[in-house]
């Protein structure tokens, strides 16, 4: 029996387990390029607007942290350019796809059950980083023939779609490498995820550097995002480029498998640390509970906001300027914000995609229940006393409170910022912060209908909660260019979220949307508190 | 005194799977009761709906005096729990959660805490996903065993655990119940450990009571094994009403015979001139396979 028998039958079996998953990224990602090159081929149809773009968003280092060095005015260049911050995106896939089917399955007990079928000892792996490989490679040819379809030229496109599967795969490799150093699978996601940071900017130094002409441009080269973004699709189409990356990614799951070789079926190469042998005296009520259980994800998630309020207020006062010259813009921008500044509509749109983010926190907040209970852990903690409604109650708290740190976080440090660049931090911090907080109701209402369906119907929950945050997302993303009727548009919560700060802020809405949220979450609580404990 | 858990005609049904079709239980006060079946014969769901998690579709159910639905939380600060597979979290070690579960209860006995630590030989430092099977099930016997409460609901504890660990078990619930008087309602599918510790138990099969008294009285109901050497071949045993499974070879005699049979079968080997013999009431074990024999399977949902 060889190392890798039983791997096509390994393989398989994570296109089965993943064959909703899957198939739902790659269309997702595919449509990105597509609708960014429609959109900005009917706002800058030639390539002198495009090239005034361009030169104004070049004087703002910020953007080119996001998006790397500035592109020629051609359409797929641009393209290439404005959707390059996915590319963290596809690395976050990859690194999260592969540690899920190799380091999630062996924490589980799941992989020794496979393995101790005719399976050879490097199956699991190979099979996870040929699966998700593939998948990346689907993804290519749907960016290639969308990028193409889009009338660009046709190398620049496969460069493209292979620049896009790059970043990818590199981080699948990546993935496959810290699945193999921790015992835990969470270790191991925080470790691949502290790699893409790092990477991500790395990059955004070497880039800004190389724009400005001084600095550490070497750095646009560190691997492995880097090299993603140096493929230039459709400025020179740098083939080689791909091709070290396919001997990094080739390299990468090399180590993967020596180290894979070198350790334990279970075991982890960094040894696991002990803990307290005895609770700390604050440890004894379910809300205890619930907070040791969430409150490592709050952290990263307010962590996250802050950088991104740190961000969006920076580039907020270069987002007035930006617009210039280019009349259409304008117009475009002013429809959208009313008479408000265009900084003021940057703020609000940017916090706008904020609060969708932090629903996803929400939603998995409330989702915790569900992991708890299907885990057969609810059982022990509703048998030693906890009721019922303070063990959901519990959990509650941080589905609804959670985004308010989070959203506060943002806000108050896009205020702070944006007010330094601006000269009146006194006035714009509670503007901004008020934005941000306006966005409540919406994601409350997201974390309420998770919890109603937990109570009612706990295996349907996850379905139902991310389903309506993906619907969230297309009528807010694509509603208005797709000219979706008003009344599909107001099924998302957020379409009824006044723009803010610029806008008048009705209270209406905002009680509504709460009244409905505060409904929901007590039918969950009532629900829960008469049904059968555990649903498996 | 009332008896700690009383259940009569219990059912409960999942969509169209029927878990317990009319069961009955009596646990009294300060009794160690052996809860035996086969796998899917609904001991689970009946301790489910005895901690409060189900709701019983119809029958009655008294917990230690109270409904154990609508009086879930009061009770449950009576009572502690280990269920057959432990569960524990990632992230927090076992020290932490035998605290937590305690507290919740209203607080743990430390001197028995650090008692049982020792004995179970379980480091409480290691974070949950650390602990391997067996001690995983340490860590929700030392959580429940460590409380003072008036009854233990064990469904399979020692699952995973080796017979060194297995022994300490029975021990610890030897004193529990014999010098505390606590009550044990003990789920289990391992005979020798029944049969070692419980007073009396109830058979179940396919959601309903089978069998249910001491293990004298179930045993009284059926066959002895009886083995002996005679000085000659007696030939009226075949004939005898209530002997089975006779088999004869040269001196040697072995077979079963019904409790209410057997004053006539010895009377007949000791007419053969007996030296020796030994006779044994039957096992658990075979007590249990009797009530299952050619039972059938327990359908899947």
């Amino acid at each position: 029996m060889s190392a890798l028998t039983g791997t096509g039958a390994l393989v398989r079996l994570i296109l089965r387990r993943d064959r909703v998953v899957m198939p739902a990224w790659i269309l997702l990602v595919a449509l990105v390029p597509l609708g960014t090159a429609s959109g900005t081929a009917a706002l800058y149809p030639t390539d002198e607007a495009r090239q005034g773009y361009i030169d104004d968003l070049s004087r703002s280092s910020l953007l080119i942290l996001f998006y790397g060095r500035t592109p020629t005015p051609d359409l797929g260049s641009l393209i290439f350019w404005r959707s390059a911050s996915g590319m963290v995106i596809l690395g976050l896939i990859g690194l999260l796809t592969v540690i899920r089917h190799t380091r999630v399955e062996e924490e589980a007990g799941r992989r020794e059950l496979v393995g101790s079928a005719a399976v050879g000892r490097y199956a699991d792996l190979t099979a996870a980083l040929v699966a998700t490989s593939g998948a990346f490679l689907v993804l290519a040819v749907l960016v290639a023939l969308g990028m193409a379809s889009q009338r660009t030229p046709v190398p620049g496109a496969v460069a493209m779609g292979l620049a896009w599967a790059a970043a990818g795969i590199l981080f699948a490799a990546v993935g496959a490498v810290v699945a193999q150093l921790s015992q835990s699978a969470a270790a191991a996601r925080g470790l691949g995820i502290a790699v893409l940071a790092a990477a991500f900017a790395v990059r955004a130094v070497g880039d800004v550097a190389a724009q400005q002409g001084s600095g550490p441009s070497w750095l646009s080269w560190v691997p492995p995002l880097g090299w993603a973004y140096q493929v230039r699709a459709y400025d020179g189409d740098r083939w080689w480029v791909l091709g070290m990356a396919a001997v990094l990614a080739v390299a990468l799951s090399g180590v993967a498998f020596r180290l894979a070789a070198r350790r334990d079926l279970g075991a982890g190469l960094l040894a696991p640390r002990l803990g307290p042998a005895v609770a700390a005296p604050s440890l004894r009520t379910p809300l205890a509970l619930a907070w040791r259980l969430h409150r490592g994800t709050l952290y990263a998630w307010t962590a996250g906001f802050v950088v991104y309020g740190l961000l969006i207020g920076g580039i907020a006062d270069a987002a007035g300027d930006l617009v210039g010259d280019n009349q259409q813009l304008r117009a475009v921008m002013e429809r959208l914000g009313g008479q408000s500044a265009l900084s003021d509509v940057f703020i609000a749109s940017s916090l706008g995609i904020s609060a969708l983010i932090v629903s996803a926190y929400a939603i998995s907040a409330a989702l915790r229940m569900r992991v708890e209970e299907a885990g057969l852990r609810s059982e022990p903690v509703l048998v030693a006393g906890a009721s019922r409604l303070g063990w959901a109650g519990s959990h509650v708290v941080f589905a609804l409170l959670g985004p308010v740190v989070a959203m506060a976080a943002s806000g108050l440090t896009a205020g702070v910022v944006y007010g330094l660049s601006t000269g009146d931090v006194g006035r714009q911090v509670p503007r901004v912060l008020w934005g941000a907080l306006v966005q409540l109701p919406a994601i409350w209402v997201l974390a309420a209908l998770t919890v109603a369906v937990f109570g009612l119907r706990p295996r349907l929950a996850p379905a139902v909660g991310w389903l309506a945050l993906v619907i969230c997302l297309l009528v807010g993303q694509v509603g208005a260019a797709l000219r979706l009727s008003q009344s599909l548009l107001d099924v998302s919560p957020f379409t009824h979220i006044p723009h803010a700060p610029g806008g008048a802020v009705p209270m209406t809405p905002l009680v509504v949307l709460t009244g409905l949220a505060v409904a929901l979450v007590l039918v969950g609580l009532i629900g829960f508190r008469r049904r059968d404990i555990p649903v498996t | 005194m009332d008896d700690a858990v009383v259940v009569s005609d219990l059912r409960k049904s999942f969509g169209e799977t029927v878990a317990l079709d009319g069961l009955d239980l009596n646990v009294a006060q300060g009794e160690v009761h052996g809860f035996l079946g086969p796998n899917g014969a609904g001991k689970t769901t009946t301790i489910r709906v005895l901690l409060g998690l189900l709701r019983a579709d119809g029958g009655t159910v008294r917990l230690l005096g109270g409904d154990p639905w609508r009086d879930s939380v009061s009770l449950h600060r009576r009572l502690a729990y280990v269920p057959g597979d432990v569960t524990l979290w990632p992230n927090l070690t076992g020290g932490e959660v035998i605290d937590l579960l305690g507290r919740l209860r209203g607080g743990l006995n430390p001197r028995r805490r650090a008692d049982l630590l020792e004995r179970f030989d379980l480091d409480p430092r290691k974070k949950g996903r650390a602990y391997s099977k067996g001690n995983r099930q340490k860590v929700g016997l030392v959580a429940a065993l460590a409380c003072d409460v008036e009854l233990f609901v064990l469904d399979e504890p020692t699952s995973g655990l080796d017979p060194l660990m297995e022994d300490v078990f029975r021990q610890v619930i030897r004193e529990e119940a014999k010098k505390e008087g606590r009550t044990v309602l003990l789920s289990s599918h391992i005979l020798s450990e029944v049969e070692a510790l419980c007073d009396r138990v109830s058979i179940i099969r396919r959601g309903r009571t089978v069998e249910t008294g001491t293990l004298e009285s179930l045993r009284h109901l059926t066959r002895i094994s009886i083995t002996a050497d005679v000085a000659r071949l007696p030939d009226g045993l075949a004939g005898l009403s209530g002997v089975h499974d006779l088999q004869v070879q040269d001196h040697h005699v072995q077979l079963q015979v019904e409790s209410t049979e057997l004053d006539l079968v010895l009377r007949q080997l000791t007419a053969c001139g007996v030296r020796s013999l030994t006779s044994r009431p039957p096992t658990l074990e075979e007590l249990f396979l009797r009530q299952y024999d050619g039972a059938q399977p327990v359908q899947a949902p």
